[in-house]
């Protein structure tokens, strides 16, 4: 019997998917339009964006940059567009725009904060991307000596003798503690630059100011402003609270029961209250904690607190780094016979630093927003200065332009600080997934 | 054999305290004691002097005076005659309001963001990103300064809602207005209302609220008993009987029954004259402060429920499944219960930064306690030392107790290993 029966000797070719679940059409019925729940929020989604665009497009472009007040703007804007147009008035920011930089900074004294914006990236550069010459990290040392020099003018010899009495300090410690122990080279290390700085700097300016005076046009502080000042303090609080924060998490962790108690009272205490009251403390309270006749700059005083402030916050989040760390990190450290510093600074820290990167970067976002907190003290930071713009006669009434300008500046700020930790992160993880 | 002898007892030397490990952490702890109480000394010294030298020894007797300013936001009855403690108190209620009402807020805007952050659809999720990014990296400050200012500038003046054709009408079937001096919105109102009952003669508490709430709450503590005793049933028998009616029912009813016993309808606001009468009046402050806070903070409790929600492993769904739960119970008995011991905690956080954060009030203008003992307070009787102090510990005092929930909350759903 023959039966033909249809055998198939060879392959079908392979066939490119259907075209419902492959390019974009199969992107968006996967991503967007998966079964009417999705398919009703894409819509909504897109009607409220297109909604949204469509009302702000026009007000950004159809607008003016050119008017000397807000009612000339409006007169512009119906004139180009029509009476029922309405439309930004950029002019505001063309106007202001120094101001809301820089303050009252003297105008003619503009390339000394610029200059030291341009220095600080130039100093900032090594620390955050280590395929630098590492050299370059002693510049990035003596940078904000000479930061506080241009900023604030005055003669050289301030800045100098400051970083003397670091000089100072370290000296003592390299020269004191291999011969007296670690704890009389430290309490050398604090005295020494506090004996420098309160008696004999004085007189040492003084003198050399009268055999080689080299002075810069005195700023005074109340003239800083704008993005300037929130990135002056901002920066300061980033680089001093950092290193605070890491003694004060250590402080936390220590077995020295007294060491630990300072350490928690004062992190509890500055995590406990708003910033702002801390401020209110620079403001009137500071000069009343400090010997009678003390009077120094209200820009400092903030600086310290805002500083104290954050260092809280740090130590915290460096905490939880030290926590999760493994107790067979610890522990292997003493097995190698490190003692207590050694242990930190080679196998402790790196690690628990690498742990708290998205946290500490979070701080540093945090501090770098409450800047503008110093506006209700009263310094002209953009906020403050926005708040003076708006009582101003021919800006009464602008709103939309001026805020939305500041916040795109601090989002830029913020949003560039959180991407590069990520970076970091990327950068530094080790394990293998 | 030579006999085993102790090693010679070591005489004590000074050098000992510095080279020796058992004392040397006595040594630093000592030291470190003495350097603080040293500093502290030297502060309250200079403190002390700078005082006398101004003619304004510490003394909290101006807390006892009257206050001599108005306070137009405020909860319990206040006049210029009350006296500073009272303003701050007054003060209190106003950041705790704020507190209250933004923290409500922030977590609904915060948990259905966060929800959508994971949303399957590609345009929710990154509009979402957006929000949280937007939102997270830009003062919360500037922020309430530029609610604020929408509201007074490009809201209507209440005239606009006169006339037979009027520019700008009310909401929700002319029961809200939002105009340039703030929202109205209706009031609660009883016929046949209680009264009030004073506490202490200092504040006055309404009785028919404490009515609602014993209605409400003996409701809600009846539907639980019947929960107990269907899960008893089910336990028992494998079936478990249908309450959901009897639980709504049990918690609805009495508070109705007690609504309509008290006579309660709702006051609107009106327009009367040259503004609105009637109805509560939210002032914009509040507004701005509320949205302000709200929005901002609702983008890291954003973070923190997606954070929780990644944190469980896909495995635990699995297992649900495995086990033939439904969706719905996956959900509720396995995911949520342990995405909530992650979420809670950062969430509590962000309540306290949240109230920490109501201190910046100030600048809108709402008198909350930093406006009346920080602002006031302090400038008209120049006492920073006392007011400044006495404002840190109220802070510090809420702060401690949210903290002491988050522990009382971990330590309770702490996982108990082996």
């Amino acid at each position: 019997m023959t039966q033909a029966a249809f055998v198939r000797t060879e392959m079908v070719p392979e066939q490119a998917p259907p075209i419902t679940s492959s390019g974009v059409i199969g992107w968006m019925r996967k991503n967007l339009f998966d079964g009417w729940m999705n398919s009703l929020l894409t819509v909504v989604s897109l009607v409220a964006v297109g909604a949204l665009l469509y009302e702000i497009l026009p007000w950004i472009f159809r607008s003016s940059w050119t008017a000397g007040s807000l009612n000339e703007c409006r007169e512009q804007i119906k004139e180009a567009y029509g009476p029922d147009a309405s439309g930004a008035c950029w002019a505001v920011i063309r106007e202001r725009y120094a101001q809301l930089t820089f303050g009252f900074y003297p105008s003619e004294l503009y390339w000394r904060p610029i200059l030291a914006f341009i220095l600080m990236l130039g100093a900032m550069a090594p620390v955050l991307f280590s395929n630098l010459p590492r050299k370059l990290l002693w510049f990035s040392g003596l940078y904000p000596f000479i930061a506080a020099w241009l900023l604030w003018g005055g003669s050289v010899w301030g800045p100098l003798s400051a970083l003397a009495g670091f000089i100072i300090g370290f000296a003592l410690l390299l020269a004191i503690t291999p011969r007296f122990g670690a704890i009389l080279g430290v309490i050398a290390a604090v005295l020494g630059p506090i004996i420098w700085w309160t008696l004999l700097s004085g007189t040492v300016i003084d003198v050399l100011d009268s055999i080689i005076p080299i002075a810069l046009e005195p700023v005074k502080s109340r003239n800083f402003g704008g993005f300037m000042l929130s990135i002056t303090i901002g920066v300061t609080g980033i680089v001093a609270s950092l290193p605070i924060g890491i003694v004060l998490a250590l402080g936390r962790q220590s077995d020295l029961l007294i060491v630990k108690s300072l350490c928690v009272g004062f992190i509890e205490f500055i995590r406990g209250v708003p910033l702002i009251t801390l401020l209110f403390v620079a403001s009137t309270l500071l000069n009343i904690f400090l010997p009678p006749g003390t009077d120094f700059d209200i820009i400092v005083r903030v600086m310290i607190m805002v500083t104290l402030f954050s260092a809280a916050y740090m130590a915290e989040v460096i905490r939880g780094g030290l926590a999760a760390l493994p107790r067979g990190q610890y522990e292997a450290a003493d097995a190698l016979g490190l003692d207590y510093w050694k242990a930190q600074r080679l196998i402790i820290m790196p690690q628990a630093l690498k742990i708290s990167i998205p946290g500490i970067v979070g701080t540093f976002i945090g501090l770098f927003k409450d800047t503008t907190l110093v506006m209700i003290i009263g310094l002209m930071d953009p906020l403050g200065l926005s708040t003076a713009i708006r009582a101003n006669q021919e800006w009464n009434g602008i709103v939309w332009e001026l805020y939305g300008f500041i916040a795109l500046v601090f989002w830029i700020f913020c949003f560039s600080m959180s991407r590069y930790s990520m970076y970091l992160e990327r950068k530094l993880q080790t394990e293998n997934h | 054999m030579t006999a085993l002898t102790d090693p010679p007892k070591e005489s004590f030397r000074l050098s000992m305290l510095i080279y020796d490990t058992r004392y040397r952490s006595m040594t630093i702890q000592v030291v470190a004691l003495m350097g603080f109480m040293l500093l502290f000394a030297w502060i309250i010294s200079n403190t002390l002097q700078n005082l006398s030298a101004l003619g304004k020894p510490v003394d909290f007797g101006f807390l006892f005076e009257p206050a001599g300013y108005d306070i137009n936001q405020r909860l319990i009855e206040y006049n210029s005659q009350s006296t500073h403690l009272r303003a701050a108190f007054v003060g209190l209620l106003n950041t705790l309001l704020v507190a209250a009402l933004g923290c409500a807020l922030a977590t609904i805007l915060g948990v259905i963001i966060g929800v959508l952050r994971l949303s399957k659809n590609w345009l929710v999720a990154r509009l979402m990103t957006v929000y949280v990014e937007a939102f997270r990296n830009v003062p919360v400050l500037l922020w309430i300064v530029l609610v604020m200012a929408i509201m007074i500038e490009t809201m209507p003046p209440p005239r606009d809602f006169r006339g037979d054709n009027p520019s700008a009408s009310m909401l929700l079937g002319d029961s809200v207005a939002v105009t340039n001096r703030g929202v109205y919105i209706p009031e609660p109102l009883f016929s046949r209302g209680l009264g009030d009952i004073s506490v202490f003669g200092a504040f006055d508490i309404s009785l028919d609220l404490i009515a609602i709430l014993i209605a409400l709450f003996g409701g809600i503590y009846a539907s639980k008993l019947v929960k107990r005793r269907a899960d008893r049933i089910q336990e028992a028998t494998g079936d478990r009987p249908t309450t959901w009616y009897i639980r709504l029912g049990l918690v609805v009813l009495p508070t109705l029954a007690v609504l309509i016993a008290l006579g309660f309808h709702l006051g609107y606001p009106e327009l009367k004259g040259f503004n609105f009468k009637g109805g509560i009046h939210m002032r914009n402050s509040l507004i701005a402060l509320w949205l302000a806070l709200s929005l901002y903070t609702a983008a890291f409790i954003a973070e923190a429920v997606r954070a929780g929600i990644l944190a469980i492993s896909k495995g635990q769904t699995e297992a649900a499944y495995a086990l033939g739960l439904s969706r719905s119970q996956t959900m509720n008995l396995v995911i949520l219960p342990q995405a909530a011991r992650v979420i809670i905690p950062p969430l509590i956080s962000q309540y306290l930064n949240l109230t920490k954060n109501s201190s910046l009030a100030i600048a809108v203008g709402y008198m909350d306690i930093t406006g009346t003992l920080g602002g006031i307070t302090m400038n008209q009787t120049g006492r920073e030392l006392e007011s400044i102090l006495l404002l840190m510990a109220i802070y510090l005092s809420i702060s401690l107790s949210i903290s002491a929930v988050m522990n009382w909350y971990n330590k309770r759903v702490k996982l108990v290993e082996r």
